[in-house]
């Protein structure tokens, strides 16, 4: 190796080592100094801080942007409303780029740099297995918007909460009946092959054949595939319906590569929502997704029979009839899942009530005031249904919905009861030392 | 589905794969032939070729074809203008020095990345193919347009290697991947042909691009899997060789198409990877390339 134009010579930048020095050492007083001056006086009415790890860029961006959307009009609801304990609350935003180890680093950042009371908003599996041990170490409670079964396995650590979505786990024993009642009784999956698609991928079968039916075959595909025609010689031909759960910007191909393979005549259809977050139903290429159903935990579209609570939320992150962005009608949200990041700000919202958080010191209590929750009414705070808690595995409990997609838009067609999901809890987190 | 069949389905499949990756690799592989410049950011260049597919189909709106069509003439030009700013602005300031220009590059991917990201955004878009046309075979069906794009790989490669042998824009070419500095003192403006390859290279990319695009989405992070499975071909087939290039090409794809769809896809890029480092070990210049002088 040469270095003829000198880009790696620091003596050509014109920096000595004491002026490097220098400059460090009034970063150093610069970042600290302001620290001091704000908060020593007044802690009761400095804003809480909550850090949201957010999926900015990498795979899960399109996510993001709607938990960011869907966490400033709560947290503006919030602070209109008196803040927290007579607090406001500030948001402090990091991205991890969906990316596991990232994850631990922004993790780590909250806790010691921002200082932020908790870390909140992730949604990638993969992203909160690897940050939850930096959050356990660092005893900062996580509260997650990811629907893994991962914190209800009991395989993370007390900090871990997930109590504003379902887990993959109960959404799949919930729906497993229907689909046995009324797509079919043989079943092919396909799945990503990872963390995710592996909860499906344990967790169906069982709920289909205490349902009846059975599942025939099971396809996992790599997260990063781009071309599906491929694994299609895979599913059986007496397969009645395709389960397919997919995430990633490859969806569209999937689906116009099954119309292709298939024709006229190929199995019954049922997906669950996540592959088409973000997407537009009626983009070109999904006209074969027609007639077909779907898992969806909040409906995008908005439903006849929706609540004054489901309206005024679906008013205040700003969607649409159709669950697109009411400033563009391109931009269509993540409205399955994000509904999750306001029930668990609100939960959030009571847990520092009920414990009376005034700060860090106070994490451990929160944890406990959170644990201690059972139940959460529908209503404002919760406009998706009602909800239960589970306090030992960390886990909120609810119902989903099936819905049809027919003429250009998802219409439900069956709510599942809370009790469909529930099942034997497999840990108890309470028994861990805070 | 019977042996024939499914054999039949996994060839297609590579074909297709083979299609984009030699016009891909053609366009690293001339850019690393003529101006020995590793271009790291060719991935990108492909990825930008698809996002403006989106972008001039979307704005023409109108039938899909006459939107695919605009696309197909106009995202290479832009894509091409982009790689020419580049190339006058960045690759001749550092002089076309080989370690200069790979970090030149990394940082070109990076930008070019995030420029997609934050004006296009982070979703998949699709873009309608010019033409929907299911061929329905007894045991599957499959997409015409699939087949429409390896036709249309294959002309291009054909007046690819016209360009190179029979024209005189190809034989200055050929003369300065010969002898850098012997075409310069018989009057060959080097400089300008410098800048002509590099655009070349990446209107090839991105005309691969367009051209995958309206059967695999414009996504601001699609770049990655191109430049990686070039710099395979490019490897394998020899640096600067048109013939290696679309040997190895052909090679990957359709291997990639038949391991993945008999064993799986990981196994395929373990093999592609063992073939790289086979060819490294035992035949350094490539199947197809000669050793560097």
């Amino acid at each position: 190796m040469t270095d003829r134009q000198g880009f790696f010579d620091l003596s050509k930048t014109g920096i000595s080592r004491r002026t490097a020095l220098k400059g460090l050492v009034a970063t150093g007083t610069g970042l600290v100094a302001p620290g001091f001056v704000r908060y020593s006086q007044a802690q009761s009415s400095a804003p809480i801080k909550i850090g949201f790890q957010c999926h900015r860029t990498g795979i899960g961006a399109a996510y993001g942007r709607w938990y960011e959307k869907t966490t400033n009009a709560a947290i503006k609801l919030i602070n209109d409303t008196g803040g927290i304990n007579g607090r406001q609350v500030e948001v402090v935003i990091e991205d991890d780029g969906t990316d596991a180890g990232r994850g631990a680093e922004v993790v780590g950042k909250f806790a010691n740099q921002h200082k932020t009371d908790i870390v909140y908003g992730t949604l990638f599996s993969n992203v909160v297995i690897g940050s939850a041990p930096a959050a356990g170490e660092l005893k900062i409670p996580y509260y997650v918007v990811s629907e893994g079964y991962h914190v209800a396995s009991g395989k993370l650590n007390r900090y871990c909460l997930q109590p504003g979505i379902t887990d993959v786990r109960a959404q799949v024993t919930s729906v497993a009946p229907w689909i046995a009642a009324n797509a079919g009784k043989k079943v092919t999956m396909v799945f990503p092959d990872y963390a995710f698609g592996y909860d499906h991928r344990d967790y169906l079968p069982p709920a289909l054949k205490n349902a009846g039916a059975e599942v025939i075959a099971q396809i996992a595909i790599p997260p990063t595939e781009s071309s599906f025609t491929k694994y299609f010689p895979q599913i059986p031909a007496e397969t009645d319906v395709i389960y397919h759960v997919m995430v990633g910007p490859a969806v569209l191909t999937f689906v116009k590569e099954l119309g292709e393979f298939y024709g006229s005549n190929g199995p019954k259809l049922f997906g669950f929502i996540d592959s088409l977050e973000a997407v537009d139903v009626n983009s070109p290429g999904l006209e074969y997704l027609n007639g077909s159903h779907f898992w969806e935990g909040a409906p995008r579209y908005a439903q006849a029979d929706d609540s004054d609570a489901m309206k005024a939320y679906r008013a205040a992150v700003g969607i649409d009839d159709s669950g697109a962005s009411t400033s563009d009608a391109k931009d269509v949200s993540t409205a399955a899942h994000m509904f999750g990041c306001w029930e668990t700000l609100y939960v959030i919202k009571k847990a520092m009530e009920d414990s009376g958080y005034k700060g860090p010191e106070d994490r451990a209590k929160l944890i406990e005031a959170t644990e201690a929750m059972t139940e959460f009414a529908e209503g404002p705070e919760h406009p998706q249904g009602k909800k239960v808690f589970n306090g030992k595995i960390h886990q909120v409990f609810g119902s989903q919905n099936i819905s049809k997609l027919e003429g250009g838009k998802l219409t439900v067609v069956h709510k599942t009861s809370i009790e469909d999901g529930q099942y034997e809890p497999e840990a108890d987190y309470t028994t861990q030392a805070l | 589905m019977a042996f024939g069949p499914h054999l039949l389905l996994a060839v297609l499949e590579g074909l297709v794969t083979s299609a984009v990756l030699a016009l891909t690799a053609l366009g690293l592989s001339l850019v690393f032939g003529v101006m020995r410049v590793v271009n790291v950011a060719h991935g990108e260049l492909f990825m930008l070729g698809a996002v403006l597919a989106w972008a001039i189909a979307t704005s023409i709106g109108g039938s899909p074809a006459v939107g695919f069509m605009a696309a197909l003439v106009l995202a290479p030009l832009i894509v091409g203008a982009v790689a020419l700013a580049a190339e006058r602005l960045v690759l001749r300031k550092v002089n076309y020095d080989p370690e200069a220009t790979i970090v030149a590059t990394i940082g070109l991917l990076y930008i070019i990345q995030q420029l997609a990201l934050t004006f296009y955004g982070a979703d998949a878009r699709p873009v309608p193919p010019p033409f929907n046309m299911r061929i329905s075979l007894p045991w599957f069906g499959y997409s015409g347009y699939k087949l429409s794009i390896i036709a249309a790989s294959a002309l291009l490669l054909v007046v690819s290697w016209l360009v190179m042998t029979k024209t005189k824009a190809g034989l200055i070419m050929r003369a300065t991947q010969y002898d850098r500095e012997t075409a310069q003192a018989f009057g060959i403006p080097v400089d300008r042909v410098y800048a002509g390859v590099f655009a070349l290279g990446a209107m090839l990319a991105a005309i691969a691009a367009v051209l995958i695009v309206p059967i695999s989405q414009a996504h601001y992070l699609m770049g990655q899997d191109p430049l990686l499975l070039s710099f395979i071909v490019v490897i394998i087939g020899g640096l600067g060789s048109l013939r290696g290039t679309v040997v190895a090409a052909v090679l990957i794809g359709v291997s990639d198409g038949v391991i993945s769809m008999f064993f799986s896809p990981t196994l395929a890029k373990m093999i592609a990877t063992l073939l790289v480092a086979m060819v490294l070990v035992f035949r350094p210049q490539g199947l197809f390339g000669r050793a560097v002088r």
